[in-house]
């Protein structure tokens, strides 16, 4: 049975030899398997170096001028450092940054609590749980522009369902708030939407943490008749620490860039209360044109999260030595 | 007395300019997480302003220093 197979496999080899074009095998038959390695990976090489790599260099240089992408054959100078200046004396950046700290602060908080807390429910087994499973991680799996989109439609102070919930329990009437209308709501409405839709994410995360925990060491705990209280704080929580400090890396990177979900919901109204730096980002270069001064604005974005990750890859080696 | 020289823990200073990727780690660290701050608070437009040289000095600090031996 093996003998035929090995002879199966020469067969489909020679086969494959005398289909070889020999001007090819001649010009690799000469290549050691490094240079045969290089000549693989070469053109993904140039792919991700002129996709990833080549944009973010024009962009760095790109802030060092006063270009203008709608009028591009204006020309531009160099203006050195200005650009940066500028960003970091214009208050309405200020502005948007808090805004991107409040959003960022709350959306973090309450999506650890809660998906700690659902992972921890979760891992209990009860009857039905993958059901549940399921159900919980549906809202991470839609489109944030379906998501925006809906909530929309939930938030409409005449008919939707999230007005009508609050004033059943508050017992106000549902047309006497707005959501999205209201300079003090508004920033609170894209966090609940933003944690309703990525809370799913840290529990999946957590729950892998939770189920990543022996029960020996449950059952050596109680032997030495630690309390519940006792092992979780000396037991679950430094064993999922490592995941969920990794789903929170993840998160505040993707949730300092938030666009599209905020953009679809309130475009950062009313006024500018919701208006993240992402979004703000975006109206400098293709509203109001000003390619440089967002290149510059873009770099300051880039080196913070990029700052952000190192804390963060640092910590999570702190705690996988532990 | 030479076990004691031995045990004794080394100051701060020292402990720098040994040049070891621990401390100056954790000094990047400091840096970068000041320099966010300073990014997103809402107290003083000065400290957003330099809040930018802050994070890269930082960051760069950092990336500079987690090549130096354990």
């Amino acid at each position: 049975m093996a003998e035929s197979t090995t002879r199966g496999i020469e067969k489909v080899a020679e086969r494959a030899a005398r289909a070889t074009p020999p001007g090819m095998a001649r010009r690799f038959s000469g290549l050691s398997d490094k240079a045969v390695a290089w000549l693989f990976i070469g053109p993904t090489l140039v792919l991700l170096l002129a996709i990833n790599i080549f944009p973010l260099i024009w962009t760095v240089y790109l802030s060092f001028t006063n270009y203008k992408a709608n009028r591009a054959a204006r020309g531009y100078e160099f203006i050195g450092l200005r650009n940066y200046e500028r960003v970091l004396t214009d208050s309405d950046i200020w502005q948007t940054l808090q805004v991107t700290a409040h959003f960022l602060i709350w959306t973090m908080t309450l999506q650890v609590i809660l998906g700690f807390a659902l992972a921890w429910l979760i891992n209990k087994q009860f009857k039905g749980h993958g059901f549940w499973t399921t159900i919980i991680l549906l809202p991470m799996m839609l489109s944030p522009a379906v998501v925006g989109n809906f909530w929309t439609f939930l938030y409409q102070p005449q008919i939707g369902l999230f007005n009508y919930v609050i004033a059943f329990f508050g017992g106000i009437e549902p047309s006497s708030f707005q959501m999205l209308g209201d300079v003090n709501l508004a920033p609170w409405a894209i966090v609940i939407v933003d944690t309703w839709m990525w809370t799913p994410y840290i529990m999946l995360i957590c729950l892998a943490g939770l189920r990543s925990i022996p029960d020996y060491i449950y059952e050596a705990a109680e032997v030495d008749r630690a309390s519940k209280w006792r092992q979780f704080w000396s037991i679950t929580l430094p064993m999922v620490l490592p995941f969920l400090m990794l789903a929170v890396l993840f998160r505040v990177i993707e949730n300092f860039k938030m666009f599209d979900l905020v953009v679809e919901l309130t475009s950062g109204g009313p006024g500018s209360i919701t208006e993240l730096a992402s979004i703000n980002l975006k109206r400098e270069a293709f509203e109001k044109w000003r390619t440089g001064y967002s290149s510059a604005f873009a770099i300051i974005l880039f080196v913070t999260v990029f700052g952000v990750a190192n804390i963060y890859v640092k910590a999570l080696n702190k705690v996988k030595q532990r | 007395m030479s076990l004691d020289r031995e045990t004794e823990t080394p100051s701060l200073l020292s402990r720098f300019l040994r040049l070891r990727r621990g401390p100056w780690e954790n000094l990047a660290t400091v840096i970068i997480a000041v320099g966010v701050f300073m990014l997103m608070q809402p107290f003083a437009l000065s400290l957003f302003t330099y809040s930018f040289v802050t994070i890269l000095t930082g960051t760069v600090m950092f990336i500079i220093v987690s090549h130096f031996p354990e």
